[in-house]
């Protein structure tokens, strides 16, 4: 049975990777020197020599093929060739920014890493990407929840703001050789998309921005766009047709006759129909006095919750539905689930108008609650 | 050299069917190519571009059955725009013509117009198959050409398809004498559907082993074609709404009782979950279930749901399922081989999603799981070596934690080993994506230990041009490689130009490359085609060379540049 990977209990997070080359072929590899240490990538303390040389032909032959293509294809023009001002200083990682200490401290061992984890620091005015990293690692980074605060805003952060990203004073990003670049440069770049890479532009605005708002890259999550609408229309279904697009909320129209105008319910926000009925008795509570004034009754009274319910339940008015269909519908037949499924809109109809439903329906209307 | 007669060859080519197989066989020797090419029926073709119609219909005068893919795997992203290519009518126009006798045609991310298919339907008199996947394009009006027109049509297959719906009169088209139906699957259509049509095609075709419905076939109308058709194996229910007190509930539990064949279940595009209790008693013997779609079933209706399927396969399924309902999966499940775990509600804060401690799960419960796509809030690098040990024989592992560079929330660190636990465990991996917060280092180890990798994808990963440059050497049988927002220049891309022509396709966007290490690469490289897209006027003529370039895909052909770009499509 082969060994254990990264022996996770001992080594929570920290993961020692074992890759083991020669120091000398990794030295030809690029013009910057580093070190390379031998790494226990399988948590073992000590590898056998055939795993060693095994890996360490692997690594080698990468190197060398790498090392040898460069030599072949590089002169296609990179250093010293009549390229545009920007080639070299973006393309070639320099050789001093390599020597950089690592931002990444993966392992134990701080010194020597491979040049991949290592990266140019930033300059100047922005926040060094080791020196945030020290500050994790000395475990000054915040508490989780104030972590999330400054690892959300990310997205929305970076879309919009096009010609970088604010993450360097995140500390969680890793900068890269397109910081030493000239900051016009990068502005004039603009990314239809997140820019994951520090840029110039980082400043504090990372930590104002709202974190409740996850801003959209295009194409992520990489869900095929079929796939997203789908599931738009599936939960605007289930919740209801003509609802708005806020994602859970389920408004739809409740009309009254004689009312001069209509008014919005979420039927999300009710689980049965006794509460939906309360609710649209509250809101339609103003119609009916006028309503009930007229009829000469009550006069000037106010009327009283249960008074209203009376109103509702006797027999002038009966609380209908317009299905998917097309159909109206008398509120109460379906379960509640299916109910939210299929209404479309509410209608609070006179009782006389109600006539077409049979006058058991009504009946029921009235006993109800 | 030859010691066998050709039909012998032949005889003994017939078993190879992984076109991998006969390609490398037509390599041998000109012979053996001869022989190959006359006898072979299937044909897949990877890219669209990389060969035109005339050459493969020379090449293959007995083709049969051809597989065609057009747009690269960003398009379903939306990364492409609209009117970038993969139009099929050049092909079915040039095989039209031809003499070869098509049966079947499977399409991926093609644009298929009506023409098309009217073509298509009346110029191949034994035609059998359709099979059109993330396609767009046509609408129903193509449908009810293939279904008036394809008098043996055995399958009709639409996933995923944006299709226009001038409603479901399509349906009707299938004449009366059309028996021989094997397979219908029109789940992707929005429109209404003419259900007695729908009824009697069922109760007229025998041999229907595989049918998906769409949202518009209600509860009523599934009990009667499942009375029809006791023999499916695939279903696809459509809206599945009804009161479970109702008559046709309970005939829906007596007529699913007889359906002891299905093995595959999907849909639910819309659901009452008290309903679901019809389909327990089918479900032991399910080993594939697709509820991916089935927004309305959350927690504890799912988890009830998913106890009682213990022969499962494959499961897709949305993330409100939980770590807690992966927690049941595994240890329910333990045949488990692919699981893909979408996200209900891919913008929002997701407070049902899973994490890590799901997917650790799943890979205590099923060991013999090979396929993962999974979408999470998070990862930790000790979740992922705790996955690689437990399951060593991914082929194809895919993650995608929402926030698109993440690090480890309990270390704070990159997720360079985990990943790199993963290829160094999976030694037969094949298909690989990334996320989450990475340096260099992932690809570091991906160069050196995943040696069976053919397609990786990237996203927001690396820090210089060394990451693609490890990828690009280290993996030998790479074939598709698509990055997006990565820090690669064009150092890396100009590194190993010869890489290029081993691989299918590169699609790089949002990275460091400049036109001119696209116009550099196209150069020295005439058998690639290196195009770039700009959605934007500011790349004209007079663009500069150092300019960054927004989208690069570059895929090597025989047949040069391609004669159907648009204008935001320069072939350089």
């Amino acid at each position: 049975m082969s060994p254990p990977l990264l022996g996770v209990g001992e080594e929570e997070g920290r993961g020692n990777v074992t890759l083991m080359a020669s120091s000398s072929s990794l030295d030809s590899l690029c013009r910057n020197s580093y070190e390379l240490k031998e790494r226990n990538y399988m948590g073992l303390s000590d590898c056998s020599s055939v795993d060693s040389s095994v890996v360490s032909a692997v690594a080698d032959e990468t190197k060398s093929s790498s090392l040898n293509v460069k030599a072949t294809e590089l002169r296609l023009g990179l250093p010293g060739s009549p390229s545009p001002e920007r080639d070299p200083e973006h393309c070639l990682p320099s050789s001093t920014q390599l020597d950089e200490k690592p931002l990444f401290p993966l392992h134990p061992l701080n010194d020597g890493h491979y040049s991949s984890t290592q990266k140019s620091v930033a300059s100047g005015s922005k926040r060094g990407f080791s020196d945030a990293m020290d500050g994790f690692s000395e475990g000054k980074y915040l508490a989780n929840s104030e972590v999330k605060v400054m690892l959300s805003p990310r997205p929305s952060s970076k879309l919009g703001l096009k010609a970088g990203s604010v993450l360097e004073n995140l500390g969680t990003q890793p900068a890269n050789t397109k910081e030493v670049a000239p900051p016009k440069i990068v502005q004039e770049r603009p990314h239809a998309a997140i820019e994951p890479r520090a840029s110039h532009n980082g400043s504090a605005n990372s930590n104002s921005c709202a974190p409740a708002t996850k801003a959209q890259v295009v194409g992520w999550p990489p869900i095929r766009s079929f796939r997203k609408n789908s599931l738009t229309i599936t939960s605007k279904n289930n919740d209801e047709v003509d609802g708005k697009v806020v994602p859970g909320a389920l408004f739809i129209k409740v009309s009254m006759d004689g009312a001069p105008y209509l008014r919005k319910v979420d039927l999300k926000n009710y689980s049965a129909y006794r509460d939906l009925s309360s609710a649209l008795e509250k809101m339609f509570s103003c119609f009916t006095i006028g309503q009930y004034g007229s009829h000469g009754t009550l006069g000037r009274e106010v009327l009283s919750e249960s008074k209203l319910k009376d109103l509702l339940h006797g027999s002038e008015y009966v609380l209908t539905y317009e299905d998917k269909d097309g159909d109206w519908m008398l509120v109460g037949d379906v379960p509640w689930e299916m109910f939210i499924g299929t209404c479309k809109r509410l209608r609070i109809m006179k009782s006389s108008d109600a006539i077409g439903l049979a006058p058991r329906a009504v009946e029921k209307c009235r006993n109800r609650n | 050299m030859n010691y066998f007669p050709d039909e012998v060859l032949e005889h003994v080519f017939d078993f190879l069917t992984s076109h991998r197989d006969r390609n490398a066989v037509s390599l041998v020797c000109s012979l053996w190519y001869r022989v190959e090419r006359f006898s072979r029926q299937r044909v897949f073709i990877g890219n669209c571009y990389a060969i035109s119609p005339e050459k493969l219909i020379t090449r293959f005068p007995g083709l049969k059955s051809l597989t065609l893919k057009g747009k690269p795997h960003f398009a379903d992203f939306n990364l492409v725009p609209y009117d970038w290519g993969g139009y099929v009518q050049p092909w079915i126009e040039a095989l039209a013509k031809s003499r070869i006798g098509l049966e079947e045609l499977r399409l991926k991310r093609m644009v298929v117009s009506d023409d098309s298919l009217e073509l298509l339907s009346r110029s191949f008199a034994n035609f059998k198959t359709l099979v059109l996947v993330s396609c767009e394009g046509f609408t129903t009006d193509g449908l009810a050409a293939i279904a008036a027109n394809c008098r043996f049509l055995r399958e009709l297959d639409l996933q995923e398809n944006e299709i226009d719906d001038h409603s479901g009169h399509w349906l009707s088209c299938f004449p009366d004498s059309c028996t021989s139906l094997t397979s219908l699957n029109f789940a992707c259509l929005k429109g209404e559907i003419n259900l007695a049509s729908l009824e009697r095609l069922v109760a007229r075709s025998p041999n229907l082993r595989s049918l998906r419905l769409n949202r518009a076939v209600p509860l009523e109308t599934l009990q009667k074609i499942l009375m029809r058709a006791p023999l499916l194996v695939d279903l696809g229910t459509g809206s599945y709404v009804h009161d479970p007190d109702s008559e046709t509930y309970n005939k829906l539990k007596t007529t699913i009782l007889k359906c002891k064949s299905i093995r595959n279940l999907s849909g639910f595009l819309e659901v009452a979950p008290r309903c679901l209790p019809a389909i327990f008693p089918i479900c032991l013997n399910l080993t594939s279930l697709n509820l991916s779609y089935a927004a309305g079933i959350h927690g504890s209706e799912l988890i009830k749901l998913i106890r009682h399927c213990a022969k499962l396969q494959r499961l897709w399924i949305l993330d409100c399922i939980g770590d807690k309902g992966l927690e049941v999966v595994a240890s329910t499940c333990n045949e488990l081989q692919e699981l893909r775990v979408f996200p209900s509600d891919p913008f929002g804060v997701g407070h049902d999603a899973v994490t890590e401690n799901g997917l650790v799960a799943i890979s205590i419960g099923c060991p013999k799981l090979h396929s993962l796509l999974y979408f999470c809030q998070q990862m930790t690098n000790a979740a992922l070596i705790t996955v690689a040990r437990n399951c060593p024989n991914f082929i194809r592992f895919r993650l995608c934690i929402l926030d698109p560079t993440r690090p480890d929330p309990v270390t704070m660190k990159p997720l360079d080993d985990g990943f790199g636990a993963i290829v160094q465990s999976c030694k037969l991996l094949r298909r690989l994506s990334l996320s989450g917060l990475l340096t260099d280092q992932v690809f570091l180890y991906i160069g050196m230990y995943a040696e069976q990798l053919e397609m990786l994808s990237v996203a927001f990963a690396g820090d210089s041009d060394k990451g693609m440059l490890y990828v690009l050497n280290g993996c030998k049988k790479l074939r598709k490689l698509e990055i997006r927002d990565c820090p690669f220049g064009n150092m890396a891309l100009l590194s190993d130009v010869g890489k290029y022509e081993t691989m299918r396709s590169l699609w790089m966007s949002s990275c460091e490359v400049t036109l001119w290490g696209c116009k550099t690469l196209a150069k020295v490289m005439p058998r690639l085609n290196v195009e770039i897209i700009n959605e934007h006027d500011q790349m004209e003529i007079c663009a500069e060379d150092g300019q960054r370039v927004e989208k690069m895909y570059l895929y090597r052909t025989l047949v040069g540049p391609r004669k159907d770009a648009p204008e935001f499509v320069w072939n350089l």
